[in-house]
């Protein structure tokens, strides 16, 4: 079987002002495949998935970032997304005053624009959005309410799942996609993100802890200090990890 | 078929949609201020001695005033000697409908988007009056709502038909003595509307006057006039254009509204006079003095504005709560871009026992703007258990624009509850990125962004200008980010 390179990050180096942070990073992740990458705090993942995603403020210094064969470093933010990269954040910000369906129509039919597709009307896309929702937990009220304004951590989480669930990305990240999340929250979660496997959708799980990776079971497992890949495997690394710690590890290079 | 054309093309002149000029045969007097033109401008509009006598108090007092200048603004000095104080298209005889106005001005109001004519056909939902330069050009429902006892109508046709009325509460709100611009605006103020609500009856429809300034070096000085008696309601719309000119224009309006025991009166404005360019050329000075008397007990007002236009804005529509119970509100959304400079708020005035008042103002500032939040909150010595809340917000887009709060408080009564809040904001980089990862452009991040931020007002607005005034909002605010 043939397989089809979605991401490919060759000897990426980066940094935030005069700090290097990614130094040296090497991915290919091919269309179907769940990656976790895991590693301790400080290690730089955030930044690995900020600098996929284009934000602001972080500098490729050499290397290379390629997604369905094209440069994504040459693409704005929302290009990106619209070519169907998703970021699942740990930190979800809040949006005062914008209702949490209008901002999921607006990124919808964003990204059906992009696609070609006509854009949903208001009825089709309410109708979407509260049964996607219910699967994940989340009420009719819940998505009235202005984008993450008061919600609580699990529900922050829901949310993130649901917008990935909606704009039905080919390539997820998530970002510590469980922090915050007591046990039933962190099982809706995972089916969520279960249900968009579907052997063609792609998929980066960042975390420190092994427990999101037993609900999420990852094709393979790197480890990831010091701004670069330190020891791939499949899940067992994951379980290895967890017994031995990381000190073991961020020692072997 | 139409002239019309943009006067000026330059990179604004896209962004401005309602710059075009109306090529249309218009009567002016000629330029200058003094008590001659003052009794012509009376003459032709066939004026009673007792308004004139008005004008001309005014005109005196006038003379005697200074130009305010304590507010944060900053423009040309105004050379009053240098406008024209009238200007009206020309027409024959006034029409007596639709079919005898000016198919030319008919065009401008549908390019402005108000159909006059689509609207008196079909039943609709708003009466409107439209003012051309000076004078009031058509006013549409007038015949369904006289059923009623309702009249709206321009304020010139008021003091003909009407005098009595028109007498009994002209300057009644805002005296000549009031302020200069008001004062000016009592001399020579051309048209406007009048609107009377007589006792117990509903308004069935929202009303709208369109101000529209066309004619060139043309002072517009609008004079609306609003009764609303005992147990009455009427929702009003004011919507404003003007052309893109290089110089800049004067408008300098009153608005007066009474408001009787247990009436209330909702004023919305969605007001987008030319701004002038992105380096600062040209736009309209707006100096409006706008205030509403809750003199009944029980009585209600609320004001509702969307500021996206004029180079510069010195406006406080207020509220004198004389009633027992009465309530004042002001709802304001201001957006400044590029030069616009704007100095704008409230005055809560609380003289009857038991009255509340609500102030929520959102200032967004962009480019190299300029705006200030200026706002009076005082209580009478015998207004007993007054309650004042007062929220200014402001968001700052871009490091080159100013943003500043200048609350006011006087309390004379031991028993008044007065709250204020305020808050600056920026719009996050982390809110940007949030919403570009979602696929959304930065132009409409900033608009759903902005939007937000300016929702507990909009949501005030009836619902076909709530529509129209978030379109405004995103194209003032275009070309602000990147």
């Amino acid at each position: 079987m043939s397989k089809t390179p979605l991401l490919e990050i060759e000897n990426l180096h980066a940094k935030v002002g005069d700090k290097e942070i990614i130094k040296g990073f090497n991915l290919t992740i091919n269309e179907g495949e769940v990656h976790a990458v895991m590693g301790p705090n400080g290690a730089g993942k955030s930044t690995l998935s900020n600098v996929i995603c284009g934000k602001p403020g972080y500098e490729i210094t050499s290397g290379s970032i390629r997604f369905k064969g094209k440069d994504l470093t040459k693409m704005s933010v929302e290009e990106r997304a619209r070519e169907g990269i998703f970021l699942c954040m740990q930190y979800p910000v809040e949006i005062p005053g914008v209702p949490t369906t209008t901002f999921l129509k607006h990124a919808v039919n964003a990204v059906r624009k992009h696609r070609n597709q006509p854009e949903l009307d208001t009825m089709e896309f309410v109708k979407m959005v509260r049964e996607e929702g219910k699967k994940l937990g989340i009420d009719a009220d819940m998505i009235k309410r202005p984008v993450n304004v008061g919600f609580s951590g699990g529900e922050k989480k829901r949310l993130e799942t649901l917008q990935m669930t909606v704009l039905k990305p080919c390539f997820s990240i998530l970002d510590e996609a469980d922090s915050g999340l007591d046990i039933d929250a962190l099982k809706v979660v995972s089916e969520g993100v279960n249900a968009l496997r579907d052997g063609q959708r792609s998929m980066l799980v960042i975390t420190h802890y092994q427990r999101l990776l037993n609900y999420v079971v990852p094709d393979f497992v790197h480890v990831y200090a010091d701004g670069r890949i330190v020891k791939s495997g499949d899940k067992n690394l994951a379980l290895e990890l967890e017994e031995k710690g990381y000190a073991e590890f961020v020692k072997e290079k | 078929m139409s002239n019309n054309k943009p006067e000026i093309i330059d990179e604004s002149g896209d962004k401005y949609k309602y710059g075009f000029v109306t090529d249309i045969e218009a009567e002016t007097i000629p330029k200058g201020l003094n008590a001659d033109i003052i009794r012509l401008i009376s003459r032709k509009k066939g004026e009673p001695d007792w308004l004139l006598d008005y004008r001309l108090k005014a005109f005196e007092f006038w003379q005697t005033m200074k130009e305010p200048r304590w507010a944060k603004l900053v423009y040309d000095k105004i050379d009053y000697q240098d406008l024209y104080y009238y200007s009206a298209p020309k027409q024959k005889v006034a029409p007596k409908s639709l079919d005898e106005v000016d198919p030319e001005l008919l065009e401008t109001y549908e390019k402005l988007g108000i159909p006059l004519k689509e609207q008196e056909v079909l039943a609709g939902v708003v009466a409107v009056d439209a003012v051309f330069d000076s004078v009031s050009v058509a006013t549409t429902y007038r015949a369904k709502l006289a059923e009623q006892g309702i009249i709206f109508c321009s304020i010139s046709e008021a003091v003909k038909e009407y005098p009595d009325l028109v007498k009994q509460y002209l300057g009644s709100v805002v005296p000549y003595t009031d302020n200069f611009f008001a004062c000016l605006n009592s001399a020579v103020f051309t048209d406007g509307s009048f609107v009377y609500i007589p006792k117990g009856v509903r308004c069935p429809m929202e009303l709208s006057t369109y101000f529209r300034i066309n004619a060139k070096n043309t002072g517009q000085f609008e004079r609306t006039l609003i009764v609303a008696d005992d147990e009455s309601y009427v929702s009003y719309l004011e919507g404003c254009t003007a052309p893109q000119r290089d110089e800049n224009q004067l408008h300098a309006a009153i608005v007066e509204i009474v408001i009787n025991k247990n009436a209330e009166v909702k004023y919305s404005t969605v007001q987008n006079w030319y701004p002038g360019d992105k380096d600062g050329k040209g736009g309209v000075y707006n100096f409006v003095t706008k205030r509403a008397a809750c003199r009944g007990e029980n009585s209600k007002v609320s004001w509702t504005q969307v500021e996206t236009g004029s180079a510069v804005t010195w406006k406080y529509p207020s509220c004198i709560l004389q009633g027992d119970n009465s309530v004042g509100e002001f709802y304001s959304v201001a957006i400044t871009n590029n030069r616009q400079q704007a100095d704008t708020g409230t005055k809560m005035i609380h003289i009857g026992k038991n009255t509340t008042s609500k102030i929520i103002s959102k200032g967004i500032s962009a480019g190299f703007s300029n705006q200030t939040y200026r706002g009076l909150v005082r209580v009478s010595p015998n207004a007993a258990n007054a309650r004042n809340y007062s929220q200014c917000d402001s968001l700052l887009i871009g490091r080159n624009c100013g943003s500043h709060t200048v609350p006011y408080i006087e309390n004379r009564n031991k028993s008044a509850v007065i709250e204020h809040e305020a808050t600056t904001s920026k719009i996050s980089d982390e809110q940007l990125f949030y919403c570009q990862q979602r696929g959304i452009g930065e132009e409409e991040a900033v608009s759903l962004i902005v939007n937000g931020f300016c929702k507990e007002v909009m949501q005030h607005l009836p619902m076909e200008f709530a529509i129209e005034a978030a379109k405004l909002i995103n194209i003032s605010l275009e070309g602000s980010v990147g």
